[in-house]
């Protein structure tokens, strides 16, 4: 689906600040960020620097303490919650437990966005639109009439993005989609990531995890948190060359695992 | 008494107070947010997208799906009521009243308590327990970021579908109970049948039904808040599902007991205000 957004960034995040305890301490502490159209961006950090906070801020699903969220043009602050439900049809988000609807089979996992925001398709439009989704993830079509727990982990995570794809999302986001996952496992994610990147042109990809490795083989721009704050943000080459001592010991951790 | 006693006695009531005071005023708090969580999304129930295929699927899990249960425990709940009401009346030679007793005292008072015990253990534990996984297995996330109202699409239908059942099942119960009744009365203990339906429809009025069923829907309308709001707000990964899950079954089961007094004494000043069966 062509881009309406022709902006150079898909995602502003400008001084953002969020406290849960009124102010008391801040788990985004003045977070300035900004990530290019169409850019596979990784974002990356320790456990309990603000990734997934700063995630939901993106989302929609928090509201920020104070400073800006824009995502492809528009400050979220502006849209009320109607305005807000129906924005987020832009996003596709696969979790990182695949986050499958367990009474629905894979078919009907995949249909279900399009029934809700596609009222006008017929049902075998729905459904065509589904079975290319799920064929463009590279799931056999002999599991599409099973439940969620009739497959495996791998099969999940595929119809998850089969899912996260159906609306043709502009922003596709996945949260720690490799955490827990044997190393065959994450490479088959990783490489489906990457591909799926390739096929959906224009589509900005957003990765959280603290998978380094893998930020640094398939995402072509990091961004590094640390304490509620972007610690640095560049290529894999501008965090290899960087003297931050943080970061430094975190590529070496990363890199030897 | 030494001054530092004095003192600490006065901490200890202090902190004793203000611990009640805190339970007191939380326990208000919770009141007022279920009764939000309840409206906001009853509200949602005429925005579109309509979801009648949803309330649909939910009144045949608590309304259908709770036939048996209902039929079960209600004929025998008729069988004994009926027999301990015998033993009590036969000494005073009064077992031709054994009927509408036990008919008012299952349509106005054990009719709607039982079916809403029952169906808030069965369908409210499993609302909440539902809706709990799908908090924790970040299911509602995934709703909230396809652009899907979560109160809209999980909370209304149930609430709804509840408020709709539990009036029929009601119904059944107390149908069901006076056939437990009958059956005592008539085939076992051999009582006249005539007598049996003459002095029930003499002293059971339509409104003394009525009250049953209206305790009913404000039972289901209960349980079924409670138990999603329950479900709704769970934290805490599979232990979070089976406390919010426990939660909701007991403030269910006991705020319909404790609220079915209530009603009873509201339901009485209307029928004084109103002049309906003198007050009775």
């Amino acid at each position: 689906m062509a881009s309406m957004f022709k902006g150079e960034f898909a995602i502003e995040l400008t001084d953002l600040k969020k406290s849960f305890d009124q102010g008391k301490d801040f788990v985004l502490k003045g977070l300035d960020l900004k990530i290019p159209r169409g850019s596979l961006t990784a974002i990356i950090g320790f456990s309990g620097t603000g990734k997934s906070v700063m995630l939901k801020h993106i989302l929609g699903l928090y509201k920020p303490t104070s400073g800006r969220v824009e995502i492809l043009g528009k400050d979220l602050s502006t849209l009320d919650e109607n305005d807000l439900t129906k924005f987020r049809c832009n996003y596709g988000v696969l979790f990182q437990s695949a986050a499958l609807f367990d009474d629905m089979t894979v078919i009907e996992n995949v249909c279900f966005p399009l029934d809700e925001h596609r009222r006008h398709l017929k049902k075998e439009q729905v459904i065509q639109i589904a079975y290319d989704k799920l064929n463009m993830v590279g799931l056999d079509p002999k599991h599409f009439e099973k439940l969620p727990s009739q497959i495996s982990g791998g099969m999940q995570k595929r119809t998850g993005l089969a899912r996260a794809l159906a609306l043709d999302p502009e922003i596709l986001i996945y949260d720690e989609p490799t955490t827990g996952l044997d190393p065959i496992l994450t490479e088959m994610v990783d490489n489906l990531i990457v591909e799926t990147h390739k096929l959906n042109q224009g589509t900005t990809s957003v990765m959280v995890s603290h998978d380094l490795a893998a930020a640094f083989r398939i995402a072509d721009f990091i961004v590094m948190l640390d304490a509620g704050k972007v610690l640095l943000s560049g290529t894999a080459q501008d965090f290899f060359k960087s003297d931050i001592e943080l970061v430094k010991r975190f590529v070496d951790k990363g890199m030897k695992h | 008494m030494s001054a530092d006693w004095i003192l600490k006695t006065a901490n200890g009531m202090d902190q004793f107070f203000g611990s009640i005071t805190n339970k007191i005023k939380n326990f208000i708090l919770l009141i007022g947010d279920m009764t939000l969580f309840g409206y906001g999304s009853l509200k949602l129930l005429f925005a579109q997208p309509y979801r009648y295929g949803e309330i649909l699927k939910h009144m045949e899990f608590i309304g259908n799906q709770s036939i048996g249960i209902i039929a079960l425990t209600s004929v025998f709940t008729g069988l004994a009521l009926s027999f301990q009401v015998y033993l009590g009346f036969k000494l005073v030679n009064a077992v031709n009243l054994v009927g509408p007793t036990v008919a008012l005292g299952i349509t106005r008072e054990l009719g709607p308590v039982l079916t809403g015990l029952i169906v808030s253990a069965r369908a409210g534990g499993a609302m909440a327990a539902r809706l709990g996984t799908m908090r924790v297995n970040e299911q509602m996330d995934a709703l909230d970021v396809m652009g899907v109202n979560t109160k809209q699409y999980l909370i209304a239908p149930r609430i709804i579908a509840a408020l709709l059942c539990m009036p029929l099942l009601t119904a059944l119960f107390d149908f069901m109970a006076m056939v437990g009744c009958w059956f005592l009365c008539i085939k076992i203990i051999g009582l006249d049948q005539a007598i049996f339906f003459e002095k029930i429809s003499q002293t059971v009025e339509v409104y003394h039904i009525n009250e049953g069923l209206f305790k009913g829907l404000i039972f289901g309308l209960l349980f079924s808040v409670v138990c999603t709001y329950k479900g709704f707000h769970t934290t805490g990964g599979a232990k979070g599902v089976g406390e919010a899950t426990n939660r909701g079954v007991v403030i269910s089961m006991v705020s319909i007991i404790i609220i079915d007094y209530f009603l009873m004494n509201l339901i009485r000043i209307y029928y004084l205000i109103a002049g309906i069966g003198g007050g009775f």
